[in-house]
C-alpha cells in the first residue's frame, strides 16, 4: 500500500525521467562526439569542450545540494561553496602527493610549494594523502564534520533565516582568508596546480577527462536519485513542513533541529563530492573557490532553474554557466551586472524559475482537466 | 478533594505576569468524555489556562494533574503532547504546501526521529486511521488537495483532524469557529459534539450562539477565577455573569 503511494509520487514526476534520460544522453553523446566523430568535422568535441561540460556537471551537483537544503528545507545556505572547495582541496592534496619527484624541485615527498616555502617536513595533516582511498575518505569527512559542528551550534541556538545565511557567508569567507595564508600548509594564494596524474592515469589525456566526465554524470544521477528518495519519503514531508511552519512541526513532536542537521550535513557532503570531481577536471584549486561570491552564484543557479524540484537546480546551473562562458568571452565586463539582473528578474517574475514557467504552460494546456496540484488517491484498505 | 476519575484537574493555579494575576487560584475539573465550554471576557485567563495545561506557561503555585496521577507541571511541552493532550491554536496552522492527506500523516502518533521517518512506510492500519479521521472531519473528498487551497473553515477542521491523529485523551480547542460561515459553524458544532465521549473536549469560544448550540456545561472565567459554572441557562441567569459579560 505504502509502496504504491510512493510509486505514485515517482510516476507523476515526469521531470525525473527527463532528467535521468538527458543525463544518460550526455554521458553517451559526449564520448561519441570526441572519440568517433573525426577532428575535421564541425561536430567534433574538443578537449576544451569536454572539460567545459564536465565543469557544468560538477556545478549541477553543487546546485543539487543547494536545492535540497534551500528548496526543500528552507535553509538558505550562502556557504555551500566552502564545502565544494574543501572537497576539492582534499582531492587536490592527493593529486599533489601523486606528483612525487616529478615536481620542479624534484622532492619525492614535499610538494613544490612546500619546498619553495622552506618546509622541512610534511605537515601532519598531509600524511595519508598519498593514498587515494584516504583522500576520498577525508573528502567526505572533513566537510561533513565541519557541517555537523557548524549546523549543530547554529540549529541548536535556533539561528534561522537571514541570520543563518549571514553566518554561512562568514564561514566561507573565514575559510578563504585562512587558506590564503601561506603557513596554513595549503599552498596559500596559489593553491594546488600542475597535477600530473590520478591513480596513474595521465590528467592531460582527453580520454581521462572523458572518464571523469562520465563519472561526474553517474555521481550526479546517483545523488539525484538519493535526494529524490529523501524528499519523497515521510522525512521529506517533515522537511517541507519545517520549511513552511517550523514551530508547528515542533509542536507535532518532531525534533526540528536534528532534521535540519541531517539534511545540512548530507547536502554539504554532496557539495564536497562535486568539488572533488571538479578539481581533477579543471586542474587547479585555490582559495578563491571559497569566495562568498561562488556560494551566492550557486544560489542564483537554483533560483533561476526553480527551487524545490531538484532537476530545476541542475537546469539552472547548466544554463547560467553556459551563459557565463559565452558572455565572459564576448562582453566580460557586463557579466556580474547580467547575473545580478537575472537574479532580480527571476525573483520578481519567475518565483518558481524556469521549471515553474514550463509547468505553468503545461498546466494551461491541460486546463480544466486537472486541479493545480493533485496526487492520485491511494485506495484505503478495507477489511 | 476527590480527583479520582477526572481527566484534568487544576487546583488553585496562580499565574502572574509582573504582578498581574492572569490566573488567580483557578480550580477546574474536566470529566472523561466531557464537552466543556469556557467563556469569559478578554483577559479572563482562558488562553493562559490552556498554556498551563500544555506546558507553555509554568504557574507560580497550584497543581495540574492529567488523569489519575500525571503531574503536568513536571513535563515538557512535547512530553505533554505525547501523554495525550492535544491543542488547537486560535489561528489555524496547517502545512499549506502539503496535501490534506500528508498533513494528517505527519500528525500520526509514533516514532518521529529522522531515520525512522526516512524509512517509514504508511501501514494499512495507519492508512485506515487517516481515512477514518478524514471522514470525521468531512474532508474525504479534499484529501488530495494542497492544504493552502482549503477554505478557512476546512483548515480549522483539518487542524482538529491533525489533533485526532495524535490520539489525545484531552482536546483543547481555542476559538474553533472564529471567521466561519454559519453553515461551517453548524458542522463544527456537530463535529465537536461527536468527538466528546471518546475524548474530553475543552472549547474556548466567544461566539455565544455557538456555545448555546453545543454546551452541556459552561464555565465562566473572570479575572483568573471561575465566576460561574453550570448549564447554559443557569449561567445566563447568574447576575454576576450578566454584569461582567453577557450584559453588554
Amino acid at each position: 500500500m505504502a509502496r504504491k503511494t510512493l510509486w505514485i509520487s515517482a510516476r507523476r514526476d515526469t521531470g525525473s525521467r527527463w532528467f535521468l534520460g538527458g543525463l544518460a544522453f550526455v554521458a553517451i553523446v559526449v564520448p561519441f562526439l570526441n572519440l568517433v566523430v573525426p577532428p575535421s568535422s564541425t561536430l567534433h568535441l574538443s578537449g576544451y569542450g569536454i572539460t567545459l561540460i564536465g565543469k557544468y556537471l560538477c556545478y549541477a551537483l553543487l546546485a543539487l545540494s543547494v536545492d535540497l537544503i534551500w528548496g526543500y528545507c528552507g535553509i538558505l545556505s550562502l556557504g555551500h561553496g566552502a564545502f565544494f572547495a574543501l572537497g576539492g582541496y582534499a582531492i587536490g592534496m592527493y593529486l599533489m602527493r601523486e606528483i612525487g619527484p616529478r615536481g620542479v624541485y624534484g622532492n619525492p615527498v614535499l610538494p613544490d610549494f612546500m619546498v619553495f616555502l622552506n618546509y622541512k617536513s610534511l605537515p601532519w595533516f598531509w600524511h595519508g594523502f598519498n593514498h587515494f582511498a584516504f583522500a576520498l575518505l577525508m573528502m567526505i569527512l572533513a566537510p561533513g564534520c565541519l557541517a555537523l559542528a557548524f549546523g549543530w551550534f547554529a540549529f541548536r541556538s535556533r539561528v534561522t533565516g537571514v541570520y543563518f545565511s549571514i553566518i554561512t557567508q562568514a564561514l566561507t569567507y573565514a575559510l578563504m582568508l585562512a587558506f590564503f595564508r601561506n603557513d596554513m600548509g595549503f599552498g596559500g594564494n596559489n593553491g594546488f596546480t600542475d597535477f600530473k596524474d590520478i591513480l596513474g592515469f595521465d590528467l592531460h589525456s582527453e580520454k581521462v577527462h572523458l572518464v571523469l566526465l562520465v563519472l561526474t554524470a553517474i555521481m550526479l544521477a546517483i545523488s539525484y536519485i538519493v535526494c529524490r528518495s529523501i524528499v519523497s519519503s515521510r522525512a521529506g514531508r517533515v522537511i517541507r513542513a519545517i520549511r513552511d511552519g517550523e514551530s508547528r512541526t515542533r509542536f507535532l513532536g518532531y525534533r526540528v533541529e536534528s532534521y535540519k542537521l541531517w539534511v545540512f550535513v548530507f547536502s554539504a557532503v554532496i557539495a564536497a563530492i562535486a568539488g572533488a570531481l571538479y578539481v581533477p577536471q579543471i586542474g587547479i584549486i585555490n582559495p578563491s573557490e571559497f569566495s562568498p561570491l561562488n556560494s551566492i552564484e550557486a544560489v542564483v543557479w537554483v533560483a533561476v532553474g526553480g527551487r524545490g524540484t531538484l532537476y530545476g537546480a541542475v537546469a539552472g546551473a547548466v544554463l547560467v554557466n553556459y551563459a557565463k562562458t559565452y558572455l565572459t568571452t564576448t562582453i566580460p565586463e557586463a557579466w556580474y551586472y547580467l547575473l545580478g539582473a537575472l537574479f532580480v528578474m527571476v525573483t520578481l517574475f519567475l518565483p518558481r524559475g524556469i521549471i515553474g514557467l514550463m509547468s505553468r504552460t503545461e498546466r494551461t494546456q491541460k486546463a480544466g482537466k486537472r486541479l493545480p496540484v493533485q496526487v492520485e488517491r491511494p485506495e484505503p484498505s478495507r477489511k | 478533594m476527590n480527583i479520582r476519575g477526572k481527566t484534568l484537574c487544576l487546583e488553585k493555579v496562580t499565574v502572574s505576569f509582573d504582578g498581574f494575576k492572569a490566573l488567580n487560584e483557578l480550580t477546574l475539573q474536566i470529566e472523561p468524555g466531557e464537552l466543556r465550554c469556557i467563556i469569559g471576557p478578554n483577559g479572563a485567563g482562558k488562553t493562559t489556562m490552556m498554556d498551563v495545561v500544555t506546558g507553555k506557561t509554568r504557574p507560580h503555585s497550584g497543581s495540574a494533574r492529567f488523569g489519575e496521577k500525571l503531574n503536568l507541571l513536571a513535563l515538557s511541552e512535547p512530553e505533554i503532547a505525547q501523554a495525550g493532550i492535544g491543542r488547537k491554536f486560535q489561528k489555524p496552522t496547517v502545512f499549506e504546501q502539503l496535501t490534506v492527506f500528508e498533513n494528517l500523516e505527519l500528525a500520526l502518533a509514533g516514532n518521529k526521529s529522522f531515520l525512522h521517518t526516512l524509512l517509514a512506510r504508511t501501514t494499512p492500519a495507519q492508512l485506515d486511521k487517516i481515512y477514518k479521521v478524514l471522514d470525521i472531519i468531512g474532508l474525504s473528498e479534499q484529501h488530495f488537495l494542497v492544504a493552502g487551497t482549503l477554505s478557512h473553515g476546512q483548515k480549522q477542521w483539518l487542524e482538529i483532524g491533525m489533533l485526532l491523529m495524535q490520539e489525545p485523551e484531552l482536546l483543547l480547542v481555542d476559538e474553533p469557529v472564529a471567521g466561519m460561515t454559519p453553515q461551517e459553524i453548524e458542522r463544527t458544532s456537530a463535529l465537536l459534539q461527536s468527538l466528546a465521549g471518546e475524548h474530553s473536549v475543552v472549547v474556548v469560544e466567544h461566539d455565544m450562539d455557538f456555545i448555546r448550540s453545543i454546551a452541556r456545561r459552561v464555565t465562566v472565567l473572570h479575572e483568573g477565577r471561575v465566576l460561574a459554572e453550570g448549564d447554559m441557562e443557569q449561567v445566563q441567569k447568574d447576575p454576576r455573569v450578566i454584569e461582567v459579560y453577557l450584559g453588554a
